[in-house]
């Protein structure tokens, strides 16, 4: 049921023109300084530079490996100790509250320990993003264990299933679709961790690349970094999105309000 | 006389109160109930007086706070693995299409998966759905869901099957399409069947016997009938005969009263 969708592509495109011309027109008549805010067809340019020059590609690569790396452990593990602590009772009332306190932290200032632990290499910055990655992983696949439908579990354990059945046939699947509903977050600050990780002291990755630019005042710079790694946020949550519709073929579309059950 | 299929003994079950007012709550209070080999029984009360609880002790889900469940002369520890459950409400799985949910049980068994999918084939063409095999749960009707589930417990041959209010949720013409079905399905094999429902005229169709529970708390059984209506049956012609119309009017008489107190119960 394809329904017609309201062509918005056109609105999208003229919002950001418009926002691009304004900026440039602000920042070339005066009433903006350039030197603080920049101007979009230099930091256009500059990307075009890097893109075609080549320039960006190994430090893109550098920042792209971290985030993906980040973003599979910290899945993997969320996943895993989830499914652990929610399955046990009095194990997951004795971490509660050690839990709670370790997800409060800002772990961002974590960076420098990492730095100190793993060195200016990726895994420090692999590291970072795991923390970020990790806590968002294991709430929601703790609460998917714990909603899981008593009545499908009854169905289930009369059907013959064994504890072990259980947990692959039951608990796991249940699961995955709460570890999806926050996959997009977590893939964002896998990518949050990595950038911010290089920000801190690297020697490659895009988040260095806009450190020496801020170092040397080239704000153009700063903004075609940032203009990159949203790119890339895009690119990574749209292949969540692809992933997320191989796997989850059983779930009710979103969009098809046809399908909703009773 | 053999041993009962299933022999609820003074079976009680009291729920711990939640909150505040944390009185425990007794649904059911010293029932007693057998299903023979081979009989098909029918419970029937007030919404709300505790029928998926004795279902849900039968099936070994649930352990009654006095009293034994007993299976084939022995007591029940545990699920109860020779019966078959098919729920009130939805139960399928929602990540396995129909043919998987038909399997599931079989897969538990280790059975090879491609003897496992023939033989749900064979099950979903019984129930009329041989073609929905690759459908999710969320895209089939909920008279569909129901069929499924009914494969899903069949497909294993259970010797007792506890089925709570099955076809409540159907229209009239699938339900007793599905009734008389059941009905094939039970005259083949004899099995012992508890059978939940909230509909008298259902009851009196499809069982040997029908208990009367009271409405709750502390439900117990206050009538118990005899149906000696004759076999094989058809569950909308038998509805027109004399003999029906005055077991309907019998047991409705036991039962009107209880319904009429959780009625008040429920608006005090
Ligand atoms: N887990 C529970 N905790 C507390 N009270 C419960 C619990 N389960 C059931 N009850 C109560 O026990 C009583 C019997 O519930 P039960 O589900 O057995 O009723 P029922 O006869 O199946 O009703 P219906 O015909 O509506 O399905 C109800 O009053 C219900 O509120
Ligand atoms: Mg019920």
């Amino acid at each position: 049921m394809n329904r017609t969708k309201p062509r918005l592509w056109p609105w999208h495109l003229a919002l950001l023109l418009g926002v691009f011309g304004l900026w440039q027109a602000l920042t070339s008549s005066g009433v903006l300084p350039e030197f603080f805010f920049g101007q979009p067809t230099k930091v256009l340019l500059k990307v075009a530079q890097w893109i075609l020059g080549g320039e960006i590609y190994p430090h893109l690569a550098v920042t792209l490996v971290e985030t993906l790396l980040a973003f599979a452990l910290g899945t993997a593990l969320g996943l895993v100790v989830g499914l652990w602590l929610g399955l046990m009772p009095t194990a997951s009332a004795l971490a509660e509250p050690y839990i709670t306190a370790a997800n409060s932290m800002p772990r961002v200032v974590l960076a420098p320990i990492f730095a100190v632990w793993f060195g200016l290499g990726i895994w420090s910055k692999v590291a970072l993003g795991v923390t970020l990655v990790f806590f968002i992983v294991f709430f929601n696949v703790y609460q998917g264990v714990r909603e899981v439908d008593p009545v499908i579990l009854a169905n289930a354990r009369m059907l013959g299933a064994s504890r072990r059945q259980l947990v692959r046939h039951v608990y796991l699947p249940s699961a995955t679709s709460w570890v999806f509903s926050s996959l997009h977050t977590s893939v964002g600050m896998a990518f949050v961790g990595a950038v911010v990780g290089e920000y801190l002291g690297s020697a490659r990755g895009v988040g260095y690349l806009i450190l020496q630019a801020e170092g040397a005042f080239e704000i153009n710079t700063v903004f075609a970094g940032i203009l990159v790694l949203t790119g890339c946020a895009l690119l990574l949550d749209a292949l969540v999105n692809l992933l997320e519709r191989r796997l989850l073929t059983w779930r009710p579309s979103r969009d098809g309000a046809a399908t909703t059950r009773d | 006389m053999s041993v009962p299929a299933l022999c609820l003994q003074d079976v009680t079950c009291r729920f711990a109160g939640r909150g505040l007012s944390a009185q425990p709550y007794t649904a059911v209070e010293g029932v007693r109930l057998s299903v023979e080999a081979g009989e098909f029984l029918s419970v029937v009360g007030p919404t709300g007086c505790g029928k998926s609880t004795l279902l849900n002790m039968a099936a070994g889900l649930l352990q009654p706070s006095a009293g034994t469940v007993q299976v084939d002369g022995r007591p029940l520890s545990g699920i109860n693995r020779r019966a078959g459950y098919l729920f009130q409400s939805d139960a399928l799985l929602p990540w396995r299409n129909a043919r998987a949910n038909v399997a599931t049980g079989l897969d538990f068994r280790g059975i090879a998966p491609a003897e496992a999918r023939a033989q749900a084939q064979r099950w979903l063409e019984r129930v009329g759905l041989g073609r929905a095999g690759e459908r999710f749960p969320h895209q089939l009707s909920g008279g569909m869901r129901k069929r499924v589930a009914l494969a899903q417990m069949l497909i294993l041959n259970p010797a007792l099957l506890l089925m709570d209010e099955p076809f409540s949720a159907l229209d009239v013409q699938t339900r007793q399409h599905m009734e008389n079905e059941l009905l094939a399905i039970w005259q083949a094999d004899r099995k012992a069947v508890l059978f939940i429902t909230h509909d008298l005229e259902e009851a009196i169709a499809l069982s040997d016997r029908v208990v009367v529970l009271s409405a709750g708390p502390a439900s117990r059984v206050v009538g118990e009938f005899l149906i000696d209506l004759p076999r094989p049956r058809d569950v909308a012609e038998i509805r027109l005969t004399s003999t029906f119309l005055d077991l309907h009017r019998k047991i409705w008489g036991a039962l009107r009263a209880e319904v009429m107190k959780a009625h008040e119960q429920n608006q005090a």
